[in-house]
């Protein structure tokens, strides 16, 4: 017995010692030097945003992240909450599934603000994928996929300060602190605050242009890992506190909250997250791995808009087990694994209770084929029982080829489903006269039904020299079909005239969202880079009133995005340049035709257009400062709330944003490492 | 004595092919092979993957060194190198024909050792 137990304890040892560090995978840290990435070796049409793309812009959080980038549009929010909104394919982020290190983040209650609830300093990377998307996270994703990698304890500098300050008063202050706890625990402690303290009214509305505001976001996360046994593992804990208070200048909560004396707005948002993550990959075979990741939150949103209440509080558990393998070789893979996801919503709106619990079950495999030169194909699909969305099925088809040199086609389709959480998403119309009618009493979410609609793409890209420099060009074209959705009407006339509202009911009859993009990039000399993109959209709804483009919408857009960098000299001083222009077309603007003259809006809004620039000194790997403007042509929106002189009468509406509030903006701060 | 000695070769043999029955399924090879450029890759992880039994070839450009994971119940490093020279492209062990490598494109004839 003895001898048998020292035999099995050498021959595991062998074993052991037999497994080679470099069969896992170690987190590869993106050192290229462009900022933006798209491989022609990959299936999906998917974009890698570096950490220095992030730099070009430098405010502030996630949802300021795409300025530089064409595949999503950054929009503007309401008047009153200053929270940007992005749109990918024309349709706004409920349609998008936006994961943080695979695990879905910005879903259900934190629709509206989430994305301004991860600082830009911790994100080391973004990948953003056009189109259907994986089916391994889920059956959410309509027109597209962004996953957030933070960054990671293992590879991460022992401290790094950002310190941060801007024309409309806003400051941000973010340190990190890292320790290697032993050879194969790491940890790293994020510590973020910001706050927007002196009230500005620039456009003399009485109205604040941007809401005074408060946040302290804190993480902390512990990262396992062992190369020669082959396991990896996250542990993350993290707790945000935001605070916005928004409306008149004159509005004191503590006095006036729930009066009609001055127009007023808090939004009080806290949340914990919990969550942990274990990989393994199998000895010899680093092709074949496993992962088990769980996430906890709770998200509390405590706010009234003027007299609007509108309290919801999420909390949420999400597992995941995945399994990745391959069939004969490396050029068949497959990945396969369950999810399990349970809502317990608690909200209320004004006197309205719509609390509910949501949990669903689903099972996935997915098959990737890729012949390891010019051709690539992703099919996956998924069954899901869900307790209001029913039991249902979700294909998803990728494809890659590359008929010639450096030319990538791709080819994706898919299906996507969801609730619409009508409240949490439309949030903004609160700051209005509206009232929310739904008008349909026998689905299941609301009273109204699931949306569910396909996705088809189609992209083309071909790099080549221009002048001996590298070029490429290339078009996206994406089209999503509803079959079924929830439309939030801002069109039909109310029947009582001098009122207004917002209809919710099931479509009847066609939706679809078709979008072209064609971009242009070439490096017009050493170091400086030119990207161009046109965009057009082609959004229709069937509403109650009749056929009708989405309302806050261009048609057309362009973009450009010039950079230029000097030569990095030997004690790494160097100068940054970072210059974008946006021009966005008309906007059809929700009906306004039924209020006094003076509170009337045109149909479309005029278009107009929008430069940002940025310029970084580095002094040295460990110290540099920057300076940058927003909006320096100063292009305002007249009239950006609607009857501000009476806010609790019938023409009040905040919400009808199609263009910068506050004008021109400038920033400054500083980045410090200790390396 | 001479006994002793017969005894202890048989010994020798004997392990020697218990050893290679007991064949891994999971065998990893690093082998050098010439080559230059993506095209290269392409043709030499094609011909990797072509000999069944290979789970993972790939082919590092820079370095020149292919990673092999093969199965070897079902084959061996040399059926790999076979198929690799057989497609013109050199390794240590096997060179290929002057046809194979002359039938290369261009930017693929790389410097014969």
């Amino acid at each position: 017995m003895k001898k048998q137990i020292s035999i099995l304890l050498l021959s595991l040892l062998c074993a052991f010692t037999s497994y080679s560090q470099d069969t896992l995978k170690v987190v590869k840290v993106v050192s290229k030097s462009k900022g933006l990435q798209k491989s022609s070796k990959i299936t999906a049409n998917t974009t890698l945003v570096t950490s220095k793309e992030l730099l070009k812009a430098a405010c502030c959080n996630l949802a300021e992240s795409f300025e530089t980038n064409p595949s999503i549009d950054v929009n503007f929010s309401d008047a009153l909450t200053g929270t940007k909104q992005i749109k990918m394919l024309g349709l706004t982020s409920p349609y998008l599934m936006i994961d943080e290190e695979n695990i879905p983040s910005v879903r259900g209650a934190s629709q509206a603000y989430g994305l301004s609830f991860t600082p830009g300093t911790w994100i080391e990377s973004i990948q953003i994928t056009k189109g259907a998307g994986s089916v391994v996270n889920g059956y959410e994703s309509i027109s597209g996929q962004i996953n957030t990698e933070l960054i990671k304890p293992i590879n991460n500098i022992p401290f790094f300060l950002n310190a941060y300050g801007s024309s409309d008063s806003r400051f941000e202050l973010n340190t990190h602190f890292n320790a290697k706890l032993s050879d194969k625990w790491s940890s790293a402690l994020f510590v973020h605050g910001n706050a927007r303290t002196a009230k500005k009214d620039m456009n003399d509305d009485g109205f604040l242009d941007n809401p005074l505001a408060k946040q302290v976001n804190i993480l902390n996360r512990y990262q396992y890992y062992n190369a020669e046994k082959g396991w990896v593992s996250f542990i993350n804990f993290r707790y945000m506190n935001d605070k916005k208070q928004a409306g008149e200048t004159d509005f004191d909560p503590n006095k006036d909250k729930g009066t009609t004396n001055f127009w007023g707005s808090e939004i009080n948002t806290e949340r914990f997250d919990v969550s942990s993550k274990v990989g393994y990959v199998f000895k010899d075979m680093p092709y074949q791995s496993f992962g088990f990741q769980n996430a906890f939150n709770s998200h509390n949103q405590d706010s009234y808009y003027g007299l609007n209440q509108y309290n919801i509080k999420q909390s949420s558990f999400y597992s995941n087990l995945i399994f990745n393998s391959i069939i004969n070789n490396t050029m068949h893979k497959f990945a396969t694994g369950l999810n399990f996801t349970y809502d317990k919503y608690q909200e209320f709106v004004n006197v309205n209770d719509y609390s509910r619990i949501d949990n669903s079950i689903g099972a996935f495999f997915e098959y990737t084929y890729d012949n390891a030169s010019n051709f690539s194909l992703i099919a996956g699909g998924r069954v899901d029982n869900h307790n209001r969305l029913g039991t249902f099925f979700t294909p998803r088809l990728h494809i890659r080829y590359n008929p010639w040199e450096k030319a990538t086609l791709r080819v994706s389709a898919g299906r996507g489903k969801r609730s619409a959480n009508i409240f949490a998403e439309n949030q903004s119309l609160f700051a209005s006269s509206r009232t929310f009618d739904v008008l349909n009493a026998s689905g299941k979410i609301y009273g109204l039904d699931p949306e569910i609609a396909w996705n088809y793409g189609l992209s083309f890209n071909q790099k080549f020299k221009l002048f001996g420099r590298n070029s490429d060009i290339g078009f996206d074209f994406y089209k999503t079909d509803f079959t079924k959705q929830v439309v939030v009407d801002l069109y039909t006339a109310p029947a009582i005239s001098g009122t207004h509202q917002v209809l919710f009911y099931n479509l009847n009859g066609k939706s679809f969202a078709n979008s072209l993009q064609i971009d242009f990039n070439v490096e017009l000399v050493k170091h400086l880079d030119i990207r161009t993109a046109y965009k057009y959209y082609d959004i229709q709804t069937d509403y109650l009133s009749g056929s009708s483009e989405r309302p806050l919408q261009a048609k057309h857009r362009f973009f450009a995005n010039l950079g230029y960098e000097t030569h990095i000299t030997d004690k790494g001083k160097q100068w940054k340049f970072d210059f974008t222009y946006n021009w966005m077309g008309q906007q059809k603007l929700p009906e306004t035709a039924s209020n006094p003259i003076e509170d009337r809006l045109p149909v479309y809004s005029p278009s107009y257009s929008l430069m940002n620039f940025q310029i970084t000194r580095t002094f040295s790997s460990t110290f540099e400062m920057y300076f940058g403007g927003e909006n320096v042509g100063n292009y305002k929106q007249e009239k950006a709330i609607l009857g501000s002189e009476n806010p609790f009468g019938s023409t009040f509406d905040a919400s009808i944003v199609y263009a910068p509030v506050f004008g021109q903006m400038y920033y400054a701060g500083l980045r410090f490492k200790i390396k | 004595m001479k006994n002793l000695f017969l005894g202890m070769m048989l010994l020798v043999v004997t392990l020697s092919v218990q050893a290679q029955t007991k064949k891994n399924k999971n065998a990893k090879y690093t082998i050098e092979v010439n080559g230059n450029c993506e095209q290269c890759q392409n043709r030499i992880q094609k011909a990797a993957f072509s000999v069944s039994g290979v789970k993972m070839a790939s082919w590092d450009i820079d370095s020149h060194k292919l990673n092999v994971i093969i199965n070897e119940e079902k084959t061996s490093i040399k059926a790999v190198e076979v198929a690799i020279a057989k497609v013109g492209h050199d390794t240590k062990e096997f060179k290929s024909t002057k046809e194979s490598y002359d039938k290369l494109p261009g930017c693929c004839q790389y410097d014969r050792w």
